[in-house]
Protein backbone atom coordinates (compact mmCIF):
# COMPACT_ATOMS: atom_id res chain seq x y z
CA UNK A 1 0.00 0.00 0.00
CA UNK A 2 0.94 3.42 -0.87
CA UNK A 3 3.02 5.46 1.81
CA UNK A 4 3.03 9.30 1.65
CA UNK A 5 5.96 10.43 2.16
CA UNK A 6 8.89 13.45 1.47
CA UNK A 7 10.48 13.23 -2.10
CA UNK A 8 13.66 13.10 -0.15
CA UNK A 9 12.50 9.93 1.78
CA UNK A 10 10.90 7.87 -1.10
CA UNK A 11 14.12 8.75 -3.02
CA UNK A 12 16.13 7.54 0.16
CA UNK A 13 14.03 4.23 0.43
CA UNK A 14 13.86 3.49 -2.79
CA UNK A 15 16.40 3.88 -4.72
CA UNK A 16 19.43 1.98 -4.08
CA UNK A 17 23.14 2.37 -5.79
CA UNK A 18 23.21 -0.41 -8.42
CA UNK A 19 19.60 -0.11 -8.75
CA UNK A 20 17.90 -0.47 -12.47
CA UNK A 21 15.73 2.41 -12.31
CA UNK A 22 13.32 3.59 -14.99
CA UNK A 23 11.60 7.09 -14.94
CA UNK A 24 9.64 7.47 -17.53
CA UNK A 25 7.06 10.12 -19.46
CA UNK A 26 6.82 10.52 -22.88
CA UNK A 27 8.23 13.68 -23.19
CA UNK A 28 4.38 14.90 -21.06
CA UNK A 29 4.62 14.25 -17.49
CA UNK A 30 8.53 13.68 -16.73
CA UNK A 31 9.74 13.15 -13.56
CA UNK A 32 12.28 15.56 -13.16
CA UNK A 33 12.14 16.84 -9.25
CA UNK A 34 12.69 12.78 -8.85
CA UNK A 35 15.98 12.93 -10.82
CA UNK A 36 16.97 15.74 -9.56
CA UNK A 37 16.83 13.89 -5.88
CA UNK A 38 18.62 11.10 -6.82
CA UNK A 39 21.34 13.36 -8.15
CA UNK A 40 21.61 14.86 -4.96
CA UNK A 41 21.42 12.00 -2.87
CA UNK A 42 24.28 11.04 -4.98
CA UNK A 43 23.41 7.78 -6.28
CA UNK A 44 26.28 5.47 -8.15
CA UNK A 45 26.16 2.89 -10.66
CA UNK A 46 22.79 3.24 -11.71
CA UNK A 47 21.20 0.89 -14.70
CA UNK A 48 19.05 4.17 -16.20
CA UNK A 49 15.70 2.64 -18.11
CA UNK A 50 14.07 5.57 -20.67
CA UNK A 51 12.58 5.22 -23.99
CA UNK A 52 13.76 8.92 -24.34
CA UNK A 53 16.46 10.04 -22.08
CA UNK A 54 15.84 13.70 -22.82
CA UNK A 55 17.16 16.51 -20.37
CA UNK A 56 16.77 14.45 -17.04
CA UNK A 57 19.08 11.65 -18.03
CA UNK A 58 21.47 13.64 -19.87
CA UNK A 59 21.08 15.24 -16.34
CA UNK A 60 22.22 12.15 -14.47
CA UNK A 61 24.64 10.83 -16.87
CA UNK A 62 26.73 14.41 -16.38
CA UNK A 63 26.63 13.90 -13.02
CA UNK A 64 28.38 10.45 -12.41
CA UNK A 65 25.35 8.38 -11.34
CA UNK A 66 25.05 6.24 -14.34
CA UNK A 67 27.01 2.81 -15.40
CA UNK A 68 24.50 1.89 -18.26
CA UNK A 69 21.27 3.16 -20.44
CA UNK A 70 18.53 1.54 -21.55
CA UNK A 71 17.32 3.57 -24.57
CA UNK A 72 15.58 4.47 -28.25
CA UNK A 73 15.84 7.82 -28.69
CA UNK A 74 18.62 10.20 -26.76
CA UNK A 75 17.96 13.16 -28.49
CA UNK A 76 16.63 16.74 -27.22
CA UNK A 77 13.54 16.86 -28.46
CA UNK A 78 13.04 19.63 -31.55
CA UNK A 79 16.48 20.96 -30.31
CA UNK A 80 19.15 18.90 -31.44
CA UNK A 81 21.89 16.76 -28.97
CA UNK A 82 21.62 15.87 -25.06
CA UNK A 83 25.74 16.42 -25.21
CA UNK A 84 25.97 14.83 -21.53
CA UNK A 85 25.09 11.73 -23.01
CA UNK A 86 27.04 12.07 -26.44
CA UNK A 87 30.35 13.85 -24.07
CA UNK A 88 29.71 10.19 -21.90
CA UNK A 89 29.72 7.88 -25.22
CA UNK A 90 32.32 9.69 -27.25
CA UNK A 91 35.12 10.35 -24.62
CA UNK A 92 34.20 8.66 -21.59
CA UNK A 93 33.17 12.21 -19.30
CA UNK A 94 32.81 11.95 -16.64
CA UNK A 95 32.52 7.81 -16.88
CA UNK A 96 31.88 5.48 -19.68
CA UNK A 97 28.46 4.40 -20.48
CA UNK A 98 27.49 1.14 -21.43
CA UNK A 99 24.61 0.85 -23.45
CA UNK A 100 21.18 -1.44 -24.40
CA UNK A 101 19.79 -0.01 -27.47
CA UNK A 102 16.43 -0.17 -29.14
CA UNK A 103 13.99 1.06 -31.41
CA UNK A 104 10.37 2.83 -29.35
CA UNK A 105 8.46 -0.30 -30.33
CA UNK A 106 11.18 -2.51 -29.05
CA UNK A 107 11.16 -0.49 -25.98
CA UNK A 108 7.39 -0.16 -25.53
CA UNK A 109 7.11 -3.98 -25.93
CA UNK A 110 9.65 -5.00 -23.14
CA UNK A 111 7.58 -2.58 -20.66
CA UNK A 112 4.70 -4.74 -21.64
CA UNK A 113 6.40 -8.38 -21.15
CA UNK A 114 7.74 -6.88 -17.87
CA UNK A 115 4.32 -5.99 -16.61
CA UNK A 116 2.44 -8.57 -17.97
CA UNK A 117 4.77 -11.04 -16.13
CA UNK A 118 6.19 -12.69 -19.01
CA UNK A 119 10.12 -13.15 -20.28
CA UNK A 120 9.80 -11.55 -23.33
CA UNK A 121 7.30 -9.79 -26.08
CA UNK A 122 7.02 -10.59 -29.42
CA UNK A 123 6.84 -8.26 -32.41
CA UNK A 124 7.41 -7.21 -36.08
CA UNK A 125 10.65 -5.21 -35.90
CA UNK A 126 14.49 -4.72 -36.06
CA UNK A 127 14.38 -6.58 -39.66
CA UNK A 128 17.26 -5.86 -41.56
CA UNK A 129 18.21 -2.65 -39.05
CA UNK A 130 21.72 -3.11 -37.87
CA UNK A 131 20.28 -2.91 -34.07
CA UNK A 132 20.02 -6.37 -33.23
CA UNK A 133 23.45 -6.67 -31.97
CA UNK A 134 22.17 -5.91 -28.17
CA UNK A 135 21.60 -9.43 -26.45
CA UNK A 136 18.09 -8.72 -25.89
CA UNK A 137 17.03 -8.73 -29.32
CA UNK A 138 16.53 -12.27 -30.64
CA UNK A 139 14.32 -13.38 -34.06
CA UNK A 140 11.67 -16.37 -32.98
CA UNK A 141 9.46 -18.17 -34.91
CA UNK A 142 5.84 -18.55 -34.51
CA UNK A 143 4.55 -21.50 -33.74
CA UNK A 144 1.68 -21.11 -35.63
CA UNK A 145 2.57 -19.85 -39.32
CA UNK A 146 6.14 -20.34 -39.04
CA UNK A 147 6.84 -16.83 -39.76
CA UNK A 148 10.48 -15.43 -38.23
CA UNK A 149 9.17 -12.38 -36.11
CA UNK A 150 11.51 -10.64 -33.35
CA UNK A 151 11.83 -11.34 -29.69
CA UNK A 152 12.29 -8.68 -27.01
CA UNK A 153 13.45 -9.80 -23.32
CA UNK A 154 10.96 -8.28 -20.77
CA UNK A 155 12.14 -5.29 -18.67
CA UNK A 156 12.04 -5.65 -14.92
CA UNK A 157 13.58 -2.49 -12.74
CA UNK A 158 14.12 -2.68 -9.24
CA UNK A 159 12.58 0.92 -9.17
CA UNK A 160 10.05 3.10 -11.50
CA UNK A 161 9.83 6.93 -11.05
CA UNK A 162 6.96 8.57 -12.73
CA UNK A 163 4.79 11.70 -12.05
CA UNK A 164 1.47 11.87 -12.05
CA UNK A 165 -1.66 15.20 -11.88
CA UNK A 166 -2.57 13.83 -8.60
CA UNK A 167 -3.29 11.30 -5.88
CA UNK A 168 -5.78 10.85 -3.63
CA UNK A 169 -5.22 10.18 0.76
CA UNK A 170 -5.09 6.86 0.56
CA UNK A 171 -2.10 7.09 -2.39
CA UNK A 172 -4.36 5.96 -5.78
CA UNK A 173 -2.88 7.79 -8.51
CA UNK A 174 -4.79 9.51 -11.71
CA UNK A 175 -2.62 10.90 -14.79
CA UNK A 176 -4.02 11.72 -18.33
CA UNK A 177 -3.13 13.67 -21.30
CA UNK A 178 -0.23 11.61 -22.87
CA UNK A 179 0.48 8.81 -20.30
CA UNK A 180 3.37 6.88 -22.84
CA UNK A 181 4.53 3.66 -20.95
CA UNK A 182 3.82 4.82 -17.31
CA UNK A 183 1.76 2.16 -16.49
CA UNK A 184 3.68 -0.17 -17.84
CA UNK A 185 6.70 1.10 -16.24
CA UNK A 186 5.14 0.88 -12.63
CA UNK A 187 3.84 -2.32 -12.77
CA UNK A 188 6.87 -4.22 -14.60
CA UNK A 189 8.67 -2.71 -11.55
CA UNK A 190 9.56 -4.06 -8.25
CA UNK A 191 8.86 -0.96 -6.52
CA UNK A 192 7.54 2.14 -7.74
CA UNK A 193 7.43 5.87 -6.72
CA UNK A 194 5.07 8.74 -7.69
CA UNK A 195 5.45 12.33 -7.42
CA UNK A 196 2.21 14.39 -7.79
CA UNK A 197 0.94 18.06 -8.33
CA UNK A 198 -1.75 17.79 -5.35
CA UNK A 199 -3.30 15.03 -3.11
CA UNK A 200 -7.06 15.51 -3.07
CA UNK A 201 -9.45 13.71 -0.96
CA UNK A 202 -11.22 11.72 -3.55
CA UNK A 203 -10.29 11.28 -7.24
CA UNK A 204 -13.32 12.66 -9.74
CA UNK A 205 -13.29 9.40 -11.93
CA UNK A 206 -12.01 10.91 -15.58
CA UNK A 207 -12.81 8.84 -18.61
CA UNK A 208 -9.51 9.48 -20.33
CA UNK A 209 -7.18 9.06 -16.83
CA UNK A 210 -5.13 6.11 -16.23
CA UNK A 211 -5.48 5.09 -12.67
CA UNK A 212 -3.28 3.23 -10.55
CA UNK A 213 -4.15 1.87 -7.35
CA UNK A 214 -2.75 2.57 -4.09
CA UNK A 215 -1.66 -1.04 -3.95
CA UNK A 216 0.32 -0.80 -6.87
CA UNK A 217 2.53 2.08 -5.82
CA UNK A 218 5.05 2.68 -3.23
CA UNK A 219 5.76 5.76 -2.61
CA UNK A 220 3.67 8.98 -3.22
CA UNK A 221 4.95 12.53 -3.06
CA UNK A 222 3.75 15.95 -3.48
CA UNK A 223 6.15 17.72 -5.58
CA UNK A 224 4.03 20.40 -7.29
CA UNK A 225 5.55 21.40 -10.79
CA UNK A 226 7.73 18.26 -10.47
CA UNK A 227 7.73 17.65 -13.82
CA UNK A 228 9.25 21.32 -14.96
CA UNK A 229 11.18 21.66 -17.65
CA UNK A 230 8.53 19.04 -18.93
CA UNK A 231 5.04 19.80 -18.14
CA UNK A 232 1.86 18.13 -16.66
CA UNK A 233 -1.11 18.84 -18.61
CA UNK A 234 -4.10 21.40 -16.99
CA UNK A 235 -1.29 22.53 -14.26
CA UNK A 236 1.48 23.55 -16.43
CA UNK A 237 2.85 23.95 -20.46
CA UNK A 238 6.35 22.52 -20.90
CA UNK A 239 9.15 24.99 -21.01
CA UNK A 240 10.33 24.99 -24.73
CA UNK A 241 12.75 27.49 -23.93
CA UNK A 242 14.13 25.70 -20.47
CA UNK A 243 14.61 23.17 -23.34
CA UNK A 244 16.55 25.29 -25.81
CA UNK A 245 18.94 26.62 -23.30
CA UNK A 246 19.66 23.78 -22.25
CA UNK A 247 21.86 23.08 -25.38
CA UNK A 248 24.53 25.28 -24.45
CA UNK A 249 24.74 24.38 -20.74
CA UNK A 250 25.15 20.54 -21.56
CA UNK A 251 27.39 21.77 -24.48
CA UNK A 252 30.29 22.54 -21.95
CA UNK A 253 31.36 20.47 -19.03
CA UNK A 254 32.63 23.95 -17.44
CA UNK A 255 28.84 25.40 -17.32
CA UNK A 256 27.41 21.70 -17.30
CA UNK A 257 29.52 21.77 -13.68
CA UNK A 258 27.92 25.15 -12.70
CA UNK A 259 24.11 23.63 -13.12
CA UNK A 260 25.68 20.71 -11.16
CA UNK A 261 26.49 22.81 -8.37
CA UNK A 262 23.35 24.90 -8.09
CA UNK A 263 21.13 21.99 -8.19
CA UNK A 264 23.43 20.67 -5.05
CA UNK A 265 22.67 24.25 -3.55
CA UNK A 266 18.55 24.11 -4.00
CA UNK B 1 17.08 35.68 -56.26
CA UNK B 2 13.49 34.63 -55.22
CA UNK B 3 11.94 35.80 -52.22
CA UNK B 4 11.80 32.62 -50.43
CA UNK B 5 14.42 29.75 -49.06
CA UNK B 6 15.18 27.08 -50.17
CA UNK B 7 13.99 25.44 -46.74
CA UNK B 8 10.84 26.82 -47.23
CA UNK B 9 10.66 25.00 -50.68
CA UNK B 10 11.24 21.62 -49.46
CA UNK B 11 8.88 22.29 -46.81
CA UNK B 12 6.25 23.04 -49.55
CA UNK B 13 8.00 20.53 -51.49
CA UNK B 14 7.18 17.75 -48.90
CA UNK B 15 3.80 18.73 -47.88
CA UNK B 16 2.58 18.54 -51.41
CA UNK B 17 3.17 14.76 -51.32
CA UNK B 18 0.57 14.42 -48.93
CA UNK B 19 -2.93 13.91 -50.26
CA UNK B 20 -5.75 15.12 -48.37
CA UNK B 21 -7.66 12.24 -46.14
CA UNK B 22 -4.15 10.20 -46.08
CA UNK B 23 -3.58 8.81 -42.32
CA UNK B 24 0.35 10.12 -41.87
CA UNK B 25 2.79 8.66 -38.76
CA UNK B 26 5.13 12.03 -38.40
CA UNK B 27 7.93 12.32 -37.22
CA UNK B 28 9.51 15.72 -35.48
CA UNK B 29 11.24 18.72 -37.47
CA UNK B 30 11.21 19.30 -41.14
CA UNK B 31 8.79 16.28 -41.01
CA UNK B 32 6.16 17.81 -38.69
CA UNK B 33 6.66 21.10 -40.65
CA UNK B 34 5.46 19.92 -43.73
CA UNK B 35 2.83 18.01 -42.36
CA UNK B 36 1.66 20.72 -40.76
CA UNK B 37 1.41 22.80 -43.81
CA UNK B 38 -0.03 20.14 -46.21
CA UNK B 39 -2.81 20.14 -43.13
CA UNK B 40 -3.08 23.71 -43.43
CA UNK B 41 -3.46 24.17 -47.20
CA UNK B 42 -4.38 21.09 -49.29
CA UNK B 43 -5.31 18.55 -47.26
CA UNK B 44 -7.42 19.78 -44.42
CA UNK B 45 -8.49 16.30 -43.88
CA UNK B 46 -4.80 14.95 -43.19
CA UNK B 47 -4.28 12.33 -40.47
CA UNK B 48 -1.61 13.35 -38.45
CA UNK B 49 -0.42 10.97 -35.71
CA UNK B 50 2.65 10.69 -33.54
CA UNK B 51 4.43 8.45 -31.54
CA UNK B 52 3.08 9.85 -28.29
CA UNK B 53 -0.10 8.36 -28.78
CA UNK B 54 -2.17 11.47 -30.32
CA UNK B 55 -4.49 10.37 -33.01
CA UNK B 56 -5.84 12.96 -34.98
CA UNK B 57 -3.84 15.91 -33.48
CA UNK B 58 -4.92 19.15 -34.98
CA UNK B 59 -2.20 21.58 -33.92
CA UNK B 60 -2.76 24.95 -35.19
CA UNK B 61 1.10 25.58 -34.87
CA UNK B 62 4.37 23.55 -35.03
CA UNK B 63 5.24 21.40 -32.27
CA UNK B 64 8.47 21.72 -30.86
CA UNK B 65 8.35 18.14 -29.49
CA UNK B 66 5.88 15.14 -30.34
CA UNK B 67 4.48 15.07 -27.09
CA UNK B 68 3.56 18.62 -27.20
CA UNK B 69 0.44 19.19 -24.98
CA UNK B 70 -0.97 21.10 -27.89
CA UNK B 71 -1.14 17.56 -29.51
CA UNK B 72 -2.95 15.70 -26.78
CA UNK B 73 -5.57 18.85 -26.36
CA UNK B 74 -6.28 18.74 -30.62
CA UNK B 75 -6.30 15.04 -30.69
CA UNK B 76 -9.17 12.63 -31.92
CA UNK B 77 -7.60 9.90 -29.07
CA UNK B 78 -4.87 9.57 -26.89
CA UNK B 79 -3.56 5.71 -26.74
CA UNK B 80 -0.75 4.86 -24.75
CA UNK B 81 2.75 3.83 -26.25
CA UNK B 82 2.41 0.32 -26.48
CA UNK B 83 -0.78 0.38 -28.33
CA UNK B 84 0.61 3.19 -31.26
CA UNK B 85 2.96 0.80 -32.16
CA UNK B 86 1.33 -2.44 -31.35
CA UNK B 87 -2.33 -1.40 -33.00
CA UNK B 88 -2.19 1.43 -34.96
CA UNK B 89 1.51 1.22 -36.63
CA UNK B 90 2.36 -2.58 -36.72
CA UNK B 91 -0.58 -4.41 -38.61
CA UNK B 92 -0.58 -1.35 -41.54
CA UNK B 93 -3.03 0.54 -40.87
CA UNK B 94 -1.35 3.98 -42.13
CA UNK B 95 -0.82 5.20 -44.95
CA UNK B 96 2.60 7.29 -45.25
CA UNK B 97 5.36 7.52 -42.69
CA UNK B 98 7.10 11.03 -42.61
CA UNK B 99 10.45 10.67 -41.41
CA UNK B 100 13.90 12.60 -41.40
CA UNK B 101 17.39 11.56 -41.88
CA UNK B 102 21.51 11.77 -40.72
CA UNK B 103 22.82 9.86 -43.46
CA UNK B 104 20.27 8.20 -46.24
CA UNK B 105 22.31 5.86 -48.80
CA UNK B 106 21.09 4.94 -52.86
CA UNK B 107 18.80 3.05 -51.28
CA UNK B 108 16.59 4.73 -48.99
CA UNK B 109 18.38 3.40 -45.88
CA UNK B 110 18.67 5.90 -42.90
CA UNK B 111 21.35 5.82 -40.18
CA UNK B 112 20.15 8.05 -37.01
CA UNK B 113 22.64 6.11 -34.64
CA UNK B 114 26.29 6.77 -34.86
CA UNK B 115 28.56 8.16 -37.30
CA UNK B 116 31.93 7.04 -37.93
CA UNK B 117 34.52 5.07 -36.10
CA UNK B 118 32.60 1.45 -34.77
CA UNK B 119 29.58 1.42 -32.60
CA UNK B 120 31.08 0.86 -29.15
CA UNK B 121 33.53 3.85 -30.17
CA UNK B 122 31.90 6.18 -32.55
CA UNK B 123 33.25 9.78 -34.32
CA UNK B 124 29.71 10.86 -33.23
CA UNK B 125 26.47 9.43 -31.52
CA UNK B 126 23.46 10.39 -32.22
CA UNK B 127 20.14 10.41 -30.88
CA UNK B 128 19.39 6.65 -32.37
CA UNK B 129 15.98 4.75 -33.60
CA UNK B 130 13.19 6.18 -31.77
CA UNK B 131 9.84 5.32 -33.92
CA UNK B 132 11.86 5.23 -37.07
CA UNK B 133 12.71 1.89 -37.60
CA UNK B 134 9.00 0.59 -37.28
CA UNK B 135 7.24 3.12 -39.05
CA UNK B 136 9.68 2.51 -42.37
CA UNK B 137 8.78 -1.30 -42.16
CA UNK B 138 5.22 -0.92 -41.74
CA UNK B 139 3.28 2.38 -42.82
CA UNK B 140 2.24 1.75 -46.33
CA UNK B 141 4.70 3.87 -47.76
CA UNK B 142 7.69 6.59 -46.83
CA UNK B 143 8.76 9.94 -47.35
CA UNK B 144 11.85 10.98 -46.09
CA UNK B 145 12.63 15.00 -45.68
CA UNK B 146 16.26 15.83 -45.44
CA UNK B 147 18.55 18.97 -46.93
CA UNK B 148 21.18 17.32 -49.59
CA UNK B 149 24.77 17.07 -49.17
CA UNK B 150 27.82 15.15 -49.30
CA UNK B 151 27.72 14.50 -46.04
CA UNK B 152 23.87 13.10 -45.77
CA UNK B 153 23.94 11.53 -48.98
CA UNK B 154 26.30 8.28 -48.91
CA UNK B 155 26.94 5.66 -51.09
CA UNK B 156 26.26 3.41 -47.66
CA UNK B 157 25.04 4.58 -44.07
CA UNK B 158 27.71 3.68 -41.06
CA UNK B 159 24.46 2.01 -39.37
CA UNK B 160 21.04 0.48 -40.41
CA UNK B 161 18.75 2.22 -38.34
CA UNK B 162 15.88 1.80 -40.77
CA UNK B 163 15.96 -0.05 -43.44
CA UNK B 164 14.66 1.40 -47.18
CA UNK B 165 15.23 -0.83 -50.15
CA UNK B 166 18.46 -2.77 -47.95
CA UNK B 167 20.75 -4.30 -50.47
CA UNK B 168 18.22 -3.34 -53.63
CA UNK B 169 14.88 -5.66 -55.25
CA UNK B 170 13.64 -8.42 -53.31
CA UNK B 171 15.21 -7.38 -49.36
CA UNK B 172 12.01 -6.04 -48.30
CA UNK B 173 9.81 -9.14 -49.03
CA UNK B 174 13.23 -11.55 -48.07
CA UNK B 175 12.99 -9.26 -44.25
CA UNK B 176 9.11 -9.65 -44.16
CA UNK B 177 9.01 -5.39 -44.03
CA UNK B 178 5.30 -5.24 -44.59
CA UNK B 179 5.14 -1.57 -46.24
CA UNK B 180 6.51 -0.53 -49.98
CA UNK B 181 9.09 1.29 -48.82
CA UNK B 182 10.73 5.08 -49.43
CA UNK B 183 8.48 6.58 -53.01
CA UNK B 184 10.66 9.86 -52.13
CA UNK B 185 13.61 11.85 -50.42
CA UNK B 186 12.55 15.44 -50.62
CA UNK B 187 15.50 17.62 -50.34
CA UNK B 188 16.42 21.03 -50.36
CA UNK B 189 17.51 21.44 -53.82
CA UNK B 190 14.54 18.67 -55.42
CA UNK B 191 13.38 15.53 -55.19
CA UNK B 192 14.63 11.89 -56.03
CA UNK B 193 12.94 8.68 -56.32
CA UNK B 194 13.77 4.86 -56.35
CA UNK B 195 14.29 3.89 -59.99
CA UNK B 196 11.02 1.34 -60.56
CA UNK B 197 14.14 -1.21 -61.53
CA UNK B 198 17.38 -1.48 -59.72
CA UNK B 199 15.25 0.35 -56.73
CA UNK B 200 18.27 3.03 -56.27
CA UNK B 201 17.11 6.80 -55.73
CA UNK B 202 17.37 8.96 -58.81
CA UNK B 203 16.74 12.70 -59.09
CA UNK B 204 13.52 13.46 -60.62
CA UNK B 205 12.96 16.74 -60.26
CA UNK B 206 14.70 20.20 -59.30
CA UNK B 207 13.76 23.37 -57.84
CA UNK B 208 13.70 26.65 -59.41
CA UNK B 209 17.46 27.79 -59.75
CA UNK B 210 19.21 24.62 -58.77
CA UNK B 211 20.99 22.23 -61.51
CA UNK B 212 21.60 18.68 -61.78
CA UNK B 213 24.70 19.20 -61.76
CA UNK B 214 24.48 21.10 -58.34
CA UNK B 215 22.35 18.03 -57.02
CA UNK B 216 24.72 15.83 -57.97
CA UNK B 217 28.08 17.33 -56.52
CA UNK B 218 25.53 17.21 -52.95
CA UNK B 219 25.51 13.47 -53.27
CA UNK B 220 27.97 10.48 -52.29
CA UNK B 221 27.22 8.17 -54.31
CA UNK B 222 26.91 8.20 -58.21
CA UNK B 223 23.11 9.94 -58.57
CA UNK B 224 21.55 9.53 -61.48
CA UNK B 225 19.20 12.24 -62.94
CA UNK B 226 15.74 11.54 -65.24
CA UNK B 227 15.74 12.61 -68.56
CA UNK B 228 12.83 13.72 -68.26
CA UNK B 229 13.52 15.95 -64.91
CA UNK B 230 10.54 17.99 -63.70
CA UNK B 231 10.98 21.33 -62.90
CA UNK B 232 8.95 21.78 -59.38
CA UNK B 233 7.03 24.78 -59.13
CA UNK B 234 8.12 27.59 -56.90
CA UNK B 235 5.97 27.69 -54.11
CA UNK B 236 2.50 29.55 -54.29
CA UNK B 237 1.98 32.75 -52.36
CA UNK B 238 -0.38 31.42 -50.32
CA UNK B 239 1.51 28.18 -49.27
CA UNK B 240 4.38 30.38 -48.53
CA UNK B 241 1.55 32.84 -46.92
CA UNK B 242 -0.02 29.16 -44.79
CA UNK B 243 4.17 28.46 -43.80
CA UNK B 244 5.04 31.52 -42.28
CA UNK B 245 1.98 31.96 -40.42
CA UNK B 246 2.68 28.66 -38.58
CA UNK B 247 6.25 29.35 -37.76
CA UNK B 248 5.33 32.62 -36.71
CA UNK B 249 2.31 31.55 -34.42
CA UNK B 250 5.04 28.62 -33.19
CA UNK B 251 7.74 31.42 -32.34
CA UNK B 252 5.33 33.00 -30.35
CA UNK B 253 3.56 30.11 -28.68
CA UNK B 254 7.25 29.07 -27.40
CA UNK B 255 7.64 32.74 -25.70
CA UNK B 256 4.64 32.60 -24.01
CA UNK B 257 4.61 28.95 -22.93
CA UNK B 258 8.33 30.02 -20.96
Amino acid sequence: MAQIVSLAEAVRLAVHDGDMVAMEGFTHLIPFAAGHEVIRQGRRDLTLVRMTPDLIYDQLIGAGCVRKLVFSWGGNPGVGSLHRFRDAVEHGWPAPLELEEHSHAGMANRYVAGASGLPFAVLRGYNGTSLPSAGSIRPIACPFTGETLTAVSALRPDVAIIHAQRADLAGNVQLWGITGVQKEAILSAERAVVTVEEIVDALDPRPDAVVLPAWTVSYVSVVPDGAHPSYTLGYSVRDNDYYSQWDAISRDRGRFTEWLDSLHHE
Amino acid sequence: MHDYGSDEMMTVSAARALRDGMTCFVGIGLPSAAANLARATHAPGLVLIYESGTIGAKPGLLPLSIGDGILAETADAVVSVPEIFNYWLQPGRIDVGFLSAAQIDKFGNINTTVIGGDYRDPKVRLPGAGGAPEIAASCREVIVVVRQSIRSFVERVDFVTSVGYGSGPGDRERLGLTGAGPRKIITDLGVLEPDSDTLEFTLTGIYEGASAEQVKSNTGWDLRAAPDLEMITPPTGDELAALRELRARSGAQTRSDS
